[in-house]
C-alpha cells in the first residue's frame, strides 16, 4: 500500500471523484480507511514536520494538519500541507474559522489546492480561552457550515462567494467534524444532515470512547441513510494514563471519556499499554459497525504507537500493509 | 437580559405568533416607508429595534434576523456567532464551552424551535453574514426585501 498521493494521469478528472486524492478513493472502493493526526512543530525546521509524518508511512490513507488546533499556536497547516505535498504525502488540510476571514480562507484554499492538497476539512474552530493565546481577538467570520458551502461554491461553480470566476477551481473531497457525544444530543444528527448539505463528502469525529453511545448515533445515521451521502470516520485516541485521560475530559472542549475508561487505565499495570489495548479493541469495533467507514486516530503524544496499534487491530488485513 | 432572553426561548411559540402579525404590519407600512425614505427610517427604527429585541433577546442588531429560524435564541450570543448550529464544545451540563456560566445559545434554540410551527427552519443552512448589516434594522430589510420579491426588481432572494 503506497502512500503518495497520484497524479492525474494526464486525461484530467477520475471519473465520479472530487478530487485526485487517495482518501476519497479509498473510501469510495468501501475500504476500511485510516487517517491520522499529524502535532505539529513549534519549529520553523521542515525536518520536524518529516519526522513525525514518517511515522504514519504505509499505514494511514491522509494525514490530517492541524489548524492551531485547542487555539494554540503551532506551525500553521497550510504550512504543514506544503511541506508534506513536496514528499507525494496524502493530506488532509484543517481549515478553522477562527483566525482567518473569508478573503484569507478562500485564498488558501486555492494555494492549498494548486499545491496538491486534496482533502479539506472544515471546522469552526476551537475559542481562543481555550488554547495558549487567550487575548487574541477571535475571527468567525464564517462558520462551518458556511465554510463548507463557500468551498463547495468555489470546486463545483467555479467562483469565490461574490461570484466573482475561478478559471481552475480547487478540486477537493470536502470533510467536516461531528461530535455525537455533546448536547443537544437529539440535534447533533441534525447538525450532520446539515453539513452534509452545505457540501461535507467525508467527517471526522471527535473522539470516540463511548462505543455504545456511538452505536445510538450511528443508528440515527442508517436510519436517515446519512452514511450514504458521507463516509463516517470515527475519531479514536490513545490515552497514556488515568490522570492525563481526566487532565483531557477537563481542559479539552468537546471530549467525553466516560468513568469506565478512566477506572481501566488507574486498575491496569501499564497504563500505557492498556490505553493502546482500548484504541485497538475500539478499532476492531469500529469495523463492524455498519456505516462507519473508518478511524480518524488522534493519538497525541503517541503517534510512535500507531503504526503498531493499526496492525495490531487488523483492521487494514486486507490490504497489504508495507 | 439572560434570564429574560431564556423566558424568551421558553414562550417561543408566542414570540413566533406575534412576530407573524407584527411583519404584517410591517409590510403594510410599506408605502409609508417608501414616503418618508428607508435611510430616514433607518436610525430611528434601529433605535426602537435595539431596544425591543435587545431586552427580550440579548439582541446584537447584526442586521439579519433568523430569530425565527432559531428557536427564538439569538446566536450571535455565541462567542463563536454560529448560525447553524452548536460547535463540538458543548459541556456536558449544556452549557458553553466559552462562557460556562451561559447556556449554550443552540441548546436553547434547538428547545425553542420544537416549541415553534414552523421550528424545522432551524435546519436550513445560514450563508455567511454581510458584516456590513452590523447595527442596521432588520425589520427595515424585511419591508425591502418583501417589496423587492413582490416587484421582482431582485432576482434570487
Amino acid at each position: 500500500m503506497t502512500h503518495i498521493d497520484a497524479p492525474p494521469d494526464g486525461s484530467g478528472e477520475l471519473r465520479g471523484l472530487s478530487s485526485d486524492g487517495r482518501l476519497e478513493r479509498v473510501l469510495k472502493s468501501s475500504q476500511f480507511a485510516i487517517t491520522a493526526e499529524l502535532a505539529p512543530p513549534d519549529s520553523a525546521d521542515p525536518e520536524d514536520v518529516y519526522e513525525r509524518a514518517r511515522l504514519f508511512d504505509g499505514c494511514v490513507d491522509a494525514i490530517n494538519a492541524t489548524d492551531g488546533s485547542g487555539a494554540n499556536c503551532h506551525m500553521s497547516s497550510v504550512g504543514v500541507c506544503a511541506l508534506l505535498s513536496r514528499q507525494g504525502y496524502s493530506m488532509v488540510m484543517q481549515v478553522t474559522c477562527r483566525d482567518r476571514n473569508r478573503i484569507a480562507i478562500q485564498g488558501d484554499v486555492l494555494g492549498a489546492a494548486a499545491m496538491g492538497v486534496t482533502n479539506i476539512l472544515c471546522l469552526t474552530g476551537d475559542g481562543v480561552q481555550a488554547g495558549d493565546e487567550p487575548e487574541a481577538k477571535p475571527v468567525f467570520d464564517l462558520d462551518s457550515v458556511s465554510l463548507l458551502r463557500a468551498v463547495r461554491m468555489m470546486r463545483d461553480d467555479a467562483h469565490f462567494l461574490t461570484r466573482r470566476p475561478l478559471s481552475t477551481p480547487p478540486r477537493v473531497f470536502l470533510g467536516a467534524s461531528v461530535n455525537p457525544f455533546v448536547p443537544p444530543h437529539d440535534f447533533q444528527i441534525h447538525k450532520l444532515e446539515k453539513k452534509i448539505d452545505a457540501g461535507a463528502q467525508f467527517i471526522q469525529t471527535q473522539y470516540c470512547y463511548d462505543l455504545p453511545m456511538l452505536e445510538d448515533f450511528m443508528a440515527q445515521v442508517r436510519a436517515r441513510e446519512l452514511h450514504r451521502r458521507a463516509y463516517i470516520l470515527v475519531g479514536v485516541g490513545v490515552p497514556s494514563s488515568a490522570q492525563s485521560a481526566r487532565w483531557m475530559r477537563e481542559h479539552i472542549p468537546g471530549l467525553h471519556i466516560p468513568d469506565s475508561i478512566i477506572e481501566r487505565l488507574e486498575r491496569a499495570g501499564e497504563p500505557r499499554d492498556e490505553g493502546a489495548r482500548i484504541c485497538v479493541e475500539t478499532l476492531q469495533a469500529l469495523r463492524d459497525i455498519e456505516g462507519v467507514a473508518g478511524a480518524h486516530i488522534m493519538a497525541y503524544k503517541r503517534e510512535a504507537d500507531v503504526a503498531g496499534i493499526i496492525d495490531r487491530s487488523g483492521v487494514l488485513a486486507d490490504r497489504e500493509l508495507r | 437580559m439572560y434570564a429574560v432572553r431564556r423566558w424568551s426561548v421558553r414562550h417561543a411559540r408566542a414570540m413566533e405568533i406575534l412576530y407573524a402579525g407584527f411583519e404584517r404590519v410591517l409590510i403594510a407600512m410599506q408605502p409609508l416607508f417608501r414616503l418618508i425614505g428607508y435611510e430616514r427610517l433607518e436610525k430611528p427604527v434601529a433605535l426602537v429595534e435595539r431596544g425591543v429585541k435587545g431586552l427580550l433577546f440579548d439582541c446584537r442588531m447584526c442586521g439579519d434576523c433568523i430569530l425565527s429560524s432559531t428557536g427564538m435564541s439569538c446566536p450571535m450570543n455565541c462567542p463563536k456567532q454560529m448560525r447553524n448550529g452548536p460547535c463540538g464544545g458543548v459541556r456536558a451540563d449544556g452549557y458553553c464551552e466559552v462562557k460556562p456560566d451561559m447556556r449554550c445559545v443552540w441548546v436553547d434554540a434547538w428547545e425553542g424551535s420544537k416549541r415553534m410551527r414552523r421550528g424545522t427552519r432551524i435546519h436550513q443552512v445560514q450563508p455567511q453574514l454581510d458584516a456590513r448589516l452590523q447595527g442596521r434594522s432588520s425589520w427595515l430589510r424585511v419591508v425591502r426585501e418583501e417589496k423587492t420579491r413582490m416587484t421582482g426588481t431582485v432576482s434570487g432572494q
